[in-house]
């Protein structure tokens, strides 16, 4: 056998143990990179591995209009989409716009809900990743007073 | 030390609708401290993780633009009274805080 050979195999068998391990392990390593990105269109890709995501009118995100205080605004995010593999919440204007990425196991519904703060009036995407592809919907929160200590 | 967890649970058919709560100060890095002037060193939860019975049922990875003392509500399937849900964080200076609770 040759050495190529004798590689090919060894590749073959680390890719089945990877493959083999729960999916909740891969999974659990906090995006560092992603989060560190300072456009919407980067943390994207970073994340995903494209800033490409359809507009859906499955996804439902719930924000206020109107932010009277950026350091506090409540965010929830549901879909009808199928097999939900992530959920995520993107500010565009924020200095890092990644805010917070939610890994969504099968079971897990794909409604999740927090609060994140705004530096100043943006668009707030929310990013659902299922087995078929990235969908997005956006709207606009408009802060009055900024949530990032200034 | 106890934990600052607190955690709601309600159980609906096998649905576990979770609400929690987490003090943590979220310090983005960026703020100064008014006193000094000094900025104050980013401190913040960088993962949450929910598991019952063991299997993981959510992992939330944060930045610093969540808000301090976060609040974070989903819900899973597969739920029934006697489950030992487990609440554990992160953050980016390596302490972590857990809590578990037993679904009802």
């Amino acid at each position: 056998m040759d050495v190529g050979k004798r590689l090919l195999l060894k590749g073959g068998v680390a890719l089945t143990v990877l493959a083999a391990l729960p999916r909740t392990l891969l999974a659990a390593t906090w995006p560092e990179k992603a989060f560190a990105a300072t456009e919407a269109d980067a943390a994207m890709s970073t994340l995903f591995g494209t800033n490409q995501a359809a507009p859906s009118d499955q996804i439902t995100l719930k924000v206020p209009a109107i932010a009277e205080n950026g350091a506090v605004v409540p965010v929830t995010i549901s879909t009808t989409l199928g097999n939900v593999e992530s959920i995520s919440i993107v500010v565009e204007n924020n200095p890092r716009p990644l805010a917070a990425s939610f890994e969504i196991p099968t079971g897990t519904l794909p409604n999740v809900s927090s609060r994140i703060k705004m530096g100043e009036t943006s668009d707030v995407i929310a990013v659902v990743k299922t087995d078929t592809g990235l969908y997005r919907t956006s709207r606009q929160v408009k802060v009055t007073i900024g949530g990032c200590g200034g | 030390m106890a934990s600052k967890i607190k955690v709601k649970a309600k159980l609906s058919g096998d649905v576990a609708e979770i609400k929690s709560l987490m003090l943590h100060p979220m310090e983005t890095g960026a703020r100064k401290d008014p006193d000094t002037g000094e900025l104050v060193p980013a401190h913040y939860i960088t993962q949450l993780t929910f598991t019952n019975n063991g299997e993981t049922v959510m992992v939330a990875n944060f930045s610093t633009a969540v808000s301090k003392n976060p609040y974070f509500g989903f819900s899973f399937s597969g739920a029934k009274a006697g489950d030992t849900l487990k609440v554990s964080w992160v953050d980016n200076q390596g302490a972590t805080d857990e809590l578990e609770t037993v679904l009802n």
